[in-house]
């Protein structure tokens, strides 16, 4: 048997040297080897989602079953595809100014339902397809092209925000190190309930924060993401440029030295949270039966229970 | 769709209107009158009037009952039952002089009123030491006494509609029961009884008739009730049925079932349906089934909620970016509600379009009779031709590569759903190619918005074998009688069917109203000279509409009040408009 084929013919316009190419790589890595003493899941069992933005392009260049979505609207249409059939592999695909912005509640309500998806966030903390505007992840007083004096919003931490909400599986990875990208987005697909990666994805032309990360990400050790409030601490540990005086790069051109010679900040990267819990999808179907099962039976029985139900619920409303 | 049109009241019927305060069981009451007189066999109607209010402010139902059918309610009523004074006061005007208004008899002497009787329903409540919100169930039982019906079935029915304290209730009904005297008689008519369900029932069961498997909603009136009721139901019929966060995820997640195969309906009103336009052109670029209905209201904004309006018809038919086909329907009572929400389901999936049902607060909230043998098989239309392989699941056939946009002469590729061994499903926002991937070839893009556009065409060709236009001729009233048109869509066809046949008009409802049946509307516009159009709204939107197709309405009967049409009401403008 030959091995599946993952590539589409779609030619790549990711400018040269993006974080995205990694990140491919590494989604395609996951999906082509599955990880030790797993089976791999059938290639037409899996489904992407993706929102618009640059990290959109992703589904064109998988060669698997995949919903190109419109902005901000990932997790609803992943939702809804996995609550139709709870046996496909349903992983999505979206940017900081997608998840973060145009569909933040949509997130939220992801993580406070625990839908049993997978969320990959091309976090490059700028809009990049519309050519350099602030994103809801962008420091302090970052200078986008709507912004020329300067965000004006501090960001969000999307991570402590999904904690509070409910999510399951928290982690954040780093473009430039693909081999912990690939072991983290391994770990969010075998998550039981709502997992987010969200991985620092450096964008070249309109935000490079490659050597900033660089000079700061670290792995979590001695971290137990079972436990809510290291979890919390961890997640607060960096505040994705929050504070004005701090170290990060909003105001300051992201490719400047550190100004002030202060101690630079720390990025953990790594799963900062896990727990089970049941999922959406449990939920809906309570144990011995219910919706989920009937509603798969072949549809001409069905068809004809169904009516014969009809003709009963209309014989007793008279 | 009318396998012969039904015969409209005849002068032999009754109105009875219950008013009190919101929160005292207004609604209940009138159901349960309404099913009283409907076991009795009398065709039946129930129109309700509320505040957008949970406490408090005046609600009222009108229960009509007729020995023909009847689907509108008239203002002259025979009987009041006065719940408290306003009631009486805000209503006194509609009550026929012969009629008789049932009151507390605390409040009757500040009613002098030789029609108003006073009944000591705050008395027996006291003495049986039940809530004042019995205080309905007390006058049903003076009612029923009141018009000669007998006890049991007003028990039988107090036992199925009253779930709380049921033991209670039919004591204190039958103590209103033995407070008064028979005053009329209403003759039970020994014939087929018939279900009487709301429009929002009708809808619910014809989207299951036509095979749903998920509903999603956010609570908006005046669909909210397709929710409570799906969400009921849903074990026995196997329904995913969910409340999600809003309206942009309700119809979002319903195209995520649609990818996966399952077949999803979405409800909402104007407010929320401004929302779901994204997701309603994305399932025209995407190709994607979805059914929404879009239950309007009193607008523009908030408006009035609980009131009806026929204003969201061009909303509708333009909501969403660019050109995509869509199917729009505006039943106009419980059978046509059914019929087309089973077979819209069907036209959404097998031409992958998004089908809107047009219903309204009119439409949704009365109880309507339904009559299943006035209703047609709604899987017996074919749609595509014959020989095209291109029903819902033909995908899974297919040469391999799949290609999810195959190029075909109706415009619609057959469709599969993962998982698809050997196959890719892709699905796309932007323009695309046949597989699925993103393009901005000029060529590939053009070729692709035609073979959307095609899907249009063969379904207006598919529409013409089913009865998309209903015409109701009416008694010859002279020889002019039929020159003369009503035109109308949606809830007002109960109304103007009625005003046609006692003025002897013509009447005509296009029930599809996208894609226009421009052949079977010029065929019911034969010998008609004048043609009036009757329509809650404010611009005349369907007689906009005829006009792009070149029809011309030279009357127009509007109204904006957020009130459904009464007959008396529309009687009296028609005579104006033919003046």
């Amino acid at each position: 048997m030959t091995a599946y084929n993952f590539e589409t013919s779609t030619p790549n316009t990711w400018c040269p040297g993006c974080g995205n190419f990694p990140l491919l790589n590494a989604v395609k890595a996951v999906l082509q080897e599955p990880g030790e003493g797993e089976t791999p899941t059938p290639p037409e069992n899996l489904v992407l989602v993706a929102g618009i933005g640059c990290h959109g392009k992703i589904v064109d260049y998988l060669n698997i079953n995949s919903f190109y979505s419109i902005h901000g609207r990932v997790l609803p249409v992943a939702t809804g595809i996995k609550l139709a059939n709870p046996d496909l592999e349903v992983i999505g695909f979206a940017g900081d100014g997608d998840a973060y912005g145009e569909g933040l509640e949509h997130l939220i309500y992801a993580a406070k339902r625990n839908i049993d998806i997978t969320v990959i966030i091309h976090n490059n903390r700028v809009y990049s397809l519309t050519t350099g505007q602030f994103s809801p992840t962008s420091p302090l007083g970052f200078p986008g092209r709507s912004t020329p004096a300067g965000s004006p919003e501090p960001p969000l931490n999307p991570l402590e925000l999904l904690l509070a909400s409910g999510a399951t599986f928290l982690a954040r990875g780093f473009s430039s190190q693909p081999e912990q990208m690939k072991q983290i987005i391994r770990e969010a697909i075998n998550h039981r309930g709502f997992a987010l990666v969200d991985i620092l994805q450096v964008c070249v032309t309109f935000f490079n924060l490659h050597q900033y990360y660089a000079e700061r990400v670290y792995t979590v050790e001695d971290h137990d993401p079972a436990d809510y409030f290291q979890a919390l601490n961890k997640i607060r540990e960096w505040d994705y440029g929050a504070s004005p005086s701090g170290t990060s790069p909003g105001g300051a051109s992201p490719g400047k030295a550190n100004p002030g010679g202060e101690e630079k900040e720390r990025i953990p990267l790594g799963i900062l949270y896990k727990k089970e819990a049941p999922t959406f999808v449990r939920r809906l179907s309570p144990a011995g039966g219910g919706n989920r099962e009937e509603a798969k039976r072949e549809s001409g029985t069905a068809a004809k229970e169904r009516q014969a139900l009809i003709e009963k619920i209309l014989a007793g409303s008279k | 769709m009318m396998k012969e049109t039904p015969a409209i009241a005849g002068l032999d019927n009754l109105s009875v209107l219950v008013g009190g305060k919101a929160g005292a069981g207004i609604d209940r009451s009138g159901t349960i009158l309404g099913k009283l007189l409907n076991r009795l066999g009398y065709r039946t109607f129930i129109y309700r009037d509320y505040p957008s209010i949970i406490r408090g402010g005046h609600t009222f139902s009108i229960i009509r009952a007729a020995k023909d059918r009847i689907v509108a309610h008239r203002d002259e009523v025979d009987i009041i039952l006065a719940l408290d004074r306003e009631t009486f006061v805000h209503h006194q005007h509609r009550l026929k002089k012969e009629g008789i208004c049932l009151c507390d008899a605390r409040e009757k002497t500040a009613l002098p009123d030789p029609r108003a009787f006073g009944i000591p329903l705050s008395e027996i409540l006291r003495e049986e030491k039940a809530p004042a919100v019995m205080t309905n169930t007390c006058m049903i039982g003076a009612f029923a006494k009141a018009t000669g019906i007998d006890f049991p079935p007003l028990e039988k029915i107090l036992r199925q509609e009253l779930r709380k304290e049921p033991e209670l209730n039919i004591k204190v009904a039958k103590r209103g029961y033995d407070a008064v005297n028979e005053v009329l008689t209403i003759q039970p008519l020994p014939r087929e009884v018939l279900p009487l369900i709301t429009g929002n029932e009708a809808i619910a069961l014809g989207l299951v008739r036509g095979g749903l498997d998920a509903y999603l909603s956010y609570p908006m009136t005046p669909t909210t009730p397709i929710l409570h009721y799906l969400a009921g139901v849903s074990r026995e019929f196997g329904l995913d049925v969910l409340h999600l966060e809003n309206e942009i995820s309700v119809i979002l997640t319903a195209l995520g079932y649609a990818y996966a195969g399952k077949k999803a309906a979405v409800g909402t009103s104007g407010g929320g349906f401004c929302l779901m336009t994204e997701g309603l052109s994305l399932a025209g670029m995407a190709e994607l089934p979805i059914l929404v209905v879009l239950g309007q209201r009193t607008g523009p904004s908030t408006g009035l909620p609980t009131y009806s309006a026929q204003s969201d018809l061009l909303f509708a038919l333009h909501a969403g970016q660019d050109e995509f086909p869509r199917f729009l329907v505006a039943p106009g009572d419980a059978e046509e509600a059914y019929y087309w929400s089973a077979l819209g389901l069907r036209i959404s999936w097998e031409f992958q379009i998004p089908a809107l049902i047009l219903s309204d607060k009119n439409l949704g909230e009365s109880f309507f009779n339904f009559d299943r043998k006035l209703v047609e098989d709604p899987e017996a239309p074919d749609l595509l031709p014959a020989g095209e392989n291109n029903k819902p699941g033909a995908g899974a056939g297919q040469d391999l590569p799949y290609r999810r946009y195959k190029l075909t002469g109706t415009g619609v590729s057959p469709l599969a759903f993962p998982p698809l061994a050997g196959g890719v499903i892709k699905v796309n926002s932007y323009e695309h190619d046949e597989a699925g991937i993103t393009t901005e070839d000029p060529r590939q893009t053009t070729v692709m918005q035609e073979k959307r556009l095609r899907k249009a065409e063969y379904l207006a060709r598919a529409l013409e074998a089913v009865k998309t236009v209903n015409t109701y001729e009416g008694e010859d009233h002279g020889a002019h009688a039929h020159q003369t048109a009503l035109l109308c869509w949606g809830s007002n066809k109960g109304p103007c069917f009625e005003v046609g046949r006692r003025l002897g008009l013509k009447v005509i409802q296009p029930v599809v109203l996208n894609p226009f049946p421009t052949r079977q509307f010029q065929q019911a516009l034969a010998g008609v000279e004048k043609l009036i159009t009757v329509e809650n709204n404010a611009t005349a939107q369907l007689g906009r509409l005829i006009r792009n197709y070149g029809f011309q309405a030279n009357g127009k009967i509007l109204k904006t009040d957020g009130r459904a049409f009464s007959i008396e009401e529309l009687e009296k403008k028609v005579k104006e408009a033919m003046a």
